[in-house]
C-alpha cells in the first residue's frame, strides 16, 4: 500500500504540480518536503526539493559530495539557523499536525526532531548524563522516568549489554563505534517524530559499521529514520526509500529496490553504477 | 640506467640537506638551552637570595603573628598576608564573575557589529594600561567620587579592574576552543543558548578558564602599585573586624570597609628602610608571597584534575 502511494508520488514529483496529498496519504507520511530552497549566503544549495518522508520507515539520501544532500537533512532540526547568512524558501511539513517546520521556532523543531552527527560526539559527561541529556533539556526530573528512558534508549541502540555497568563512567572511555551508538540513544531518548542519521557510519570501521546498521534495521518500525550516506550499499541495505540527489537538485525519488535495480534517470544510474561520484 | 644516473647524481646531495638540517636543529637546541638555562638561574638566584636572606625572619613564629614594628625583630607580617588574603577574595569574587560573563556574551551572544569590535579591541588594550592608571581611576573614581574610602574593597575592585582583561580573554578563548560538534550535540536536541553554553560548553571550557583567572589572579596579589596609589596603609597595628562572627549571621561584611595593608606594600615599605635588619624582613616577606602565589597556582592545578575527573 505504502509502496504503491509511494510510486505515485515519485511519479507526481516529477511533474511540476505539488498539490498536498489528500488525508489518507498523510497517514503515512511522517513529513512531506514541498518546494524546498536553501541558500547559503549567496550560493543556492537546495533547488526546489519535494519529497515525501514515510511515516516509521528509513529513507535515504544519497548523491556525490556537494549534491546537498546532508543540507537538505540538515534543514530538518534547522541546525542553519545557528549559523548567520542562511535562507530557506519552501515548506517542510510535519505530519499529522501539517506544521511548516520552516516557519516553527527552531528550538521546538529541535526538541521533535533528533539528529546523529557525522563524527561520535559525545558530551564529556558520563553515559548515563549523555543519553539523559535531552530529556534534562526538557526539563524531565523524575530519576525513575530518566533511568526507565535512558535504559530504554541505549537497549534501542544495541549499546545496553556494552555499558550497563558502568553508566556513571565518562562516555569518553568508549570506543568510536560505541560512541556513535551512544549518541543514536542520545538522540532516540527523547522519542522524537523523526531520527536523522548524517553519514552516522563515515568515521567507523566495517564492524562498529554492521552494528549501527543493525540498530537501525530494529528500530524502523518504531521510528521515522532519514540517513544520509554516501555508501550506496549501505543504502540500498537498510532503506526503504531512497533520494538520489545531484547538485542541489532532487533527480529521483524510489522504493529502494526500484531505485537500485530500475533507476529511471540517466544521472542516477550512472552514479549506482559507479560512473562517477 | 636512467635511475641509477640520476640515484647517484642525487644521492650525496640528499645527505648534504639532511647532515645540514641536523646541525640547524643541534644548534636550535643549543639555543634553547643555553636560554633556559640563564633564565631560569636568574629566577632560582632571585629564589634563593630571598629564602637565604630571610632565612632568620621566615623561622621565627612570631614574625607570622606579629603586627609591623618600629624594631626589626619585632616586627611580623600578620596585618599584611590578612590583608592580602582578603583584598585577594574580594578581587577574585568580583572579577571571575564579571569577568567570565562578559566573555560568554562576546563570544556567544553579541552580535558581529562595529560595537563589538570596538568592545573587544578595547578589552584586549585594557589588559596593557600600567596598573598605576587603574590606581589612579580608583583614587578619582572610588575613593574620590563614590567616597568608599582607602578600604579592601577599594583594593579588591581596583585589583579586579586590572585582571578583568585577563579573565575576559582568556574565557573568550576557552570557549572558542570547544569544538563545534558539541554545541551541534547540544542544540540539536534542542537546547536553548544557555542551556548549552551552561550545561556543555562552560564545563568543558572550565579548565581553560580556570588556568586564566590565576594567571590573572597571581598578577593582582603582587601588585603595589595601584593599592598605594589608593591610600593603603604601610604601617597598620590592627586587624579588619573577622568575617566570622559567633552570633548569627554569623557572617558579617565590616571588614571590607577597614583599613589594610598587603604584602607587597609591607615589602616595599621595609625595603625602603635604612636598617638592613628590615631589609630581612622584606626578604622574607618576598619568599612568603612568592608562597602564597604557588599555593594559589596548586589549588588551581588541584581543581583542574579534579574537576576533569569528576563527570557526574
Amino acid at each position: 500500500m505504502t509502496q504503491k502511494i509511494f510510486h505515485d508520488q515519485h511519479v507526481t514529483q516529477l511533474s511540476p504540480k505539488t498539490e498536498p496529498p489528500p488525508h489518507a496519504q498523510r497517514e503515512s507520511l511522517a513529513a512531506e518536503i514541498r518546494k524546498l530552497s536553501f541558500w547559503y549566503g549567496e550560493t543556492q544549495a537546495l533547488k526546489e526539493i519535494t519529497l515525501s518522508i514515510a511515516y516509521r520507515k528509513v529513507t535515504a539520501l544519497i548523491g556525490p559530495s556537494g549534491c546537498g544532500k546532508s543540507t537538505l537533512l540538515r534543514s530538518f532540526n534547522r541546525m542553519h539557523d545557528l549559523y548567520a547568512g542562511n535562507r530557506y524558501s519552501g515548506e517542510i511539513c510535519l505530519f499529522p499536525e501539517n506544521h511548516n517546520l520552516i516557519e516553527l521556532d527552531p528550538f521546538m523543531v529541535r526538541l521533535r526532531i533528533g539528529m546523529v552527527f557525522q563524527k561520535p560526539n559525545p558530551f564529556p559527561k558520563s553515559i548515563f548524563e549523555n543519553v539523559a541529556a535531552g530529556l534534562r533539556i526538557q526539563g524531565v526530573q523524575n530519576k525513575k522516568l530518566l533511568s526507565d528512558r535512558v535504559e530504554q534508549a541505549l537497549r534501542d541502540a544495541a549499546l545496553w549489554e556494552e555499558v550497563k555497568d558502568r553508566l556513571s563512567q565518562s562516555a569518553y572511555g568508549l570506543s568510536g563505534g560505541q560512541q556513535q551508538r551512544l549518541c543514536i540513544a542520545r538522540a532516540l531518548a527523547p522519542q522524537p517524530e523523526i531520527l536523522l542519521l548524517d553519514e552516522p557510519t563515515s568515521a567507523l570501521d566495517p564492524i562498529a559499521t554492521a552494528k549501527v546498521e543493525d540498530l537501525i534495521t530494529d528500530i524502523r518500525n518504531r521510528f521515522t529514520v532519514i540517513i544520509v550516506t554516501h555508501n550506496m550499499q549501505q543504502a540500498a541495505r537498510i532503506s526503504d526509500f531512497t533520494a538520489y540527489m545531484h547538485l542541489g537538485k532532487l533527480i529521483e525519488f524510489a522504493p529502494t529496490g526500484e531505485l537500485f535495480t530500475t533507476p529511471q534517470e540517466t544521472l542516477t544510474r550512472d552514479y549506482i553504477t559507479g560512473r562517477f561520484g | 640506467m636512467l635511475n641509477a644516473e640520476m640515484s647517484q647524481a642525487t644521492l650525496p646531495n640528499l645527505t648534504g640537506i639532511v647532515d645540514a638540517n641536523r646541525r640547524t636543529d643541534l644548534v636550535m637546541a643549543g639555543i634553547g638551552i643555553s636560554v633556559l638555562i640563564i633564565a631560569m638561574s636568574l629566577l632560582a638566584a632571585v629564589v634563593i637570595d630571598l629564602i637565604v636572606g630571610g632565612w632568620p625572619r621566615l623561622m621565627n613564629p612570631d614574625f607570622y603573628l606579629n603586627f609591623p614594628s618600629r624594631h626589626p625583630l619585632k616586627a611580623g607580617i600578620v596585618s599584611a598576608w590578612v590583608g592580602t588574603i582578603l583584598v585577594m577574595l574580594v578581587t577574585a569574587g568580583i572579577a571571575i564573575p564579571l569577568g567570565v560573563g562578559a566573555g560568554v556574551y562576546l563570544e556567544e551572544y553579541a552580535a558581529r557589529n562595529w560595537i563589538t569590535d570596538f568592545i573587544e579591541i578595547n578589552v584586549s588594550n585594557l589588559a596593557g594600561v600600567p596598573s598605576i592608571i587603574y590606581g589612579l581611576l580608583a583614587l578619582g573614581l572610588f575613593i574620590h567620587g563614590f567616597g568608599l574610602g582607602e578600604t579592601i574593597l577599594t583594593a579588591g575592585l581596583v585589583l579586579a579592574l586590572l585582571i578583568l582583561p585577563v579573565i575576559i580573554v582568556s574565557t573568550r578563548e576557552a570557549i572558542r576552543g570547544i569544538p563545534l560538534d558539541l554545541r551541534e550535540a547540544a542544540y540539536g536536541l534542542g537546547a536553548d543558548k544557555w542551556q548549552t553554553v551552561r550545561l556543555y560548553v562552560l564545563p568543558a571550557a572550565r579548565s581553560g578558564i580556570l588556568t586564566g583567572t590565576i594567571v590573572g589572579l597571581a598578577r593582582a596579589i603582587g601588585e603595589a602599585a595601584p593599592v598605594i596609589t589608593i591610600g593603603a596603609l604601610t604601617f597598620i597595628a590592627f586587624l579588619p573586624p573577622s568575617p566570622l562572627q559567633a552570633s548569627p549571621p554569623f557572617i558579617n561584611f565590616e571588614w571590607l570597609e577597614s583599613p589594610f595593608t598587603i604584602m607587597p606594600i609591607q615589602m616595599f615599605n621595609w625595603v625602603s628602610r635604612p636598617q638592613a635588619e628590615f631589609h630581612i624582613n622584606a626578604a622574607a616577606t618576598g619568599v612568603i608571597l612568592m608562597l602564597m602565589t604557588l599555593a594559589m597556582n596548586g589549588i588551581a592545578i588541584w581543581l583542574r584534575y579534579h574537576l576533569r575527573r569528576q563527570i557526574r
